[in-house]
């Protein structure tokens, strides 16, 4: 037998495959009377004023750095609970350090306002 | 009309009788049927037994569900003897003058289309279930006439089957504001992942399509991947609605990826693998004979995490919650307003499929796979494919059951949950399991 990961491969084409298929299946089959009215964007009936490129919050730019750091941290993390019986006391200890610096960190954000949406 | 008796000596009055209403009758396809918005529920409750069509839908819903039953169990009773069933092929190939390299690839596809399948059949189960389920909540009117050419209208049985059909056929409209291109690839890239992603997920003892010995980091890798679709939905409709749903919807999925990510840790510590087989293997067996030794049993660390875990699966599906990206009240649909047909329902295909995938996870992790939770022979018996889809079904009601109860979050609630609260609990967690691992589980 293949190795596991061949599946792995064959999934990804079936994925996009279905994807493909139904999407262009669809493109088939369906009606389509395109018109200026019907094509106007939907911003609850009335005509929408200005374009998409607004200004955005620097709140998101905030919480998506904070989330690379937190989950750049689970890859360390998970190769040690999968071996946390082998390693011992030493091991645990010094990933509640590891951990402890984090909080630490995820604490000055908070401090700082960086978790507060407004 | 003769004159009416006059009344002799007056009789005590007599509050009278409650006579209910006839059912108001109406005509739909020539056919006379109850109008039930008149007379729902009471009236036309009681008498469902009485009409034709509803024992004959009756019928036909139990035969469906014991069709799929026996699929599932041919399924699972083939894939227990995987071995003999690929050796059989095997020798098919080799009469036919096949290299083995294609034995092989019929082997992969033929795991890879049922797992397909599984996330397909599972849109059109939960979706029909999901509208029961508020229906019964919400004191709605769930769907109740599809499926009814000759009466076979239990329950609206069909109805996510024609709603399909509908969806296919009706038209796609894009805006003139939108990015054709990433409008278009948008849904795509939220259902593929979503596909990918069930490549290890554990339907039984060892029926997996993949056996990977990173089976949880793969699903939840895969799994983030579909938020650069919403992502990409919110940016290429051309609406500053969508836009915005679509950036709250990276923000809430990203952040709750976090406490889902680290929830799993003490599973992990105490089952020392990432492989579900193993992670569900580490769960057999019985505490005084009596007590399953699954994980959520674990004191305090296996409640928190099953706890944890819950909530931000639910928060990963957008659905009610937290389903602040798509917030009707404020975004008119988020990320998907400008979405119909068939683009439209792959969004909700793959929120589906999430779903399913969360219920499979918290099954796997938490419910002890495929182990049976009484230790006594008839329950021992059952086979592990049917525990695991009771447990995956039973968590799945939990996740519609928490959509139609609970109220919406508000946006900074719901960062200020995740971040303030489920992390640092998540954090806490971890420790305990640690101090569980250097004092009690050795």
């Amino acid at each position: 037998m293949m190795s596991a990961y061949a599946v792995v491969y064959a999934f990804v084409i079936v994925a996009v495959g279905f994807a493909a298929v139904t999407l262009g299946a669809a493109k088939l089959l369906r009606a389509s009377v395109p018109y200026a009215r019907k094509e106007s964007t939907y911003e609850c009936g009335i005509p929408a004023v200005g374009s998409t490129e607004v200004k955005l919050n620097i709140r998101f730019h905030v919480f998506a750095l904070l989330f690379v750091l937190f989950d750049v941290e689970i890859l360390y993390v998970y190769p040690w609970a999968v071996t946390a019986r082998e390693l011992g006391r030493l091991a645990l200890v010094e990933m509640g350090v590891f951990l402890g610096v984090l909080l630490l960190g995820l604490a000055f954000a908070w401090r700082k306002g960086a978790l507060s949406w407004e | 009309m003769t004159t009416p008796e006059p009344a002799a000596a007056a009789p005590k009055p007599v509050a009278p009788k409650y006579v209910p209403p006839e059912p108001v009758l109406n005509r739909q396809n020539g056919r006379l049927i109850e109008d039930r918005f008149s007379t729902w529920p009471t009236e036309v409750f009681k008498k469902r037994w009485s009409r034709p069509g509803y024992q004959r839908g009756a019928g036909m819903l139990v035969a469906i569900f014991v069709g799929l039953g026996l699929t599932g169990g041919l399924i699972g009773e083939l894939a227990k003897r995987a071995d003999g069933f690929y050796a059989l092929l095997g020798s098919f190939a080799a009469a036919q003058g096949l290299p083995p390299l294609a034995l092989d690839a019929g082997w992969i596809a033929i795991k890879v289309l049922i797992v397909l399948h599984i996330v397909l059949i599972n849109g059109l189960w939960s979706i029909w279930w999901e509208r029961k389920i508020s229906a019964h909540i919400q004191s709605r009117v769930g769907p109740t006439y599809a499926g009814s050419p000759k009466g076979f209208n239990f329950h609206g049985w069909a109805q996510t089957a024609i709603d399909g059909i509908k969806l296919l056929l009706k038209e796609d409209v894009t805006p003139a504001a939108a990015d054709k291109w990433v409008h278009a690839l948008a849904p795509g890239l939220v259902i593929a992942p979503c596909i990918i992603a069930f490549a290890p997920v554990l339907f039984g003892d060892g029926l997996a399509a993949a056996s990977l010995d990173i089976g949880t980091l793969y699903i939840f890798a895969f799994a983030g991947i579909s938020v650069i679709g919403i992502v990409m939905a919110g940016w290429a409709s051309g609406n500053k609605y969508s836009l915005l749903g679509g950036l709250r919807g990276a923000a809430q999925i990203v952040s709750y990826e976090l406490p889902r990510g680290f929830s799993v840790v003490p599973i992990l510590m105490f089952a020392g693998s990432l492989d579900l087989q193993v992670i569900s293997n580490a769960q057999a067996g019985y505490w005084h004979g009596i007590i399953p030794r699954w994980f959520i049993f674990y004191p305090v660390v296996g409640q928190l995490a099953f706890v944890i875990f819950l909530i931000s699966s639910v928060a990963e599906t957008n659905r009610t919650p937290f389903d602040i990206p798509e917030a009707e009240s404020e975004l008119v649909s988020g990320f998907h307003t400008e979405y119909s047909g068939m683009k439209w329902s792959i969004f909700f295909l793959a929120e589906y499929a999430y779903v399913l995938l969360g219920s499979f996870l918290l099954a796997t992790f938490f419910l002890g796979g495929g182990a049976s939770p009484i230790n006594a022979l008839p329950f021992t018996w059952i086979p592990s494919w049917l525990w695991m889809l009771g447990k995956a079904m039973l968590m799945m009601f939990v996740f519609l059951w928490i959509r139609w109860t609970l109220p919406r979050f508000r946006v900074d609630q719901l960062m200020d949950f995740t971040w303030k609260f489920l992390l640092p609990w998540s954090f806490v967690n971890i420790a305990v399991a640690g101090l569980y691992l250097a004092y009690w589980l050795k």
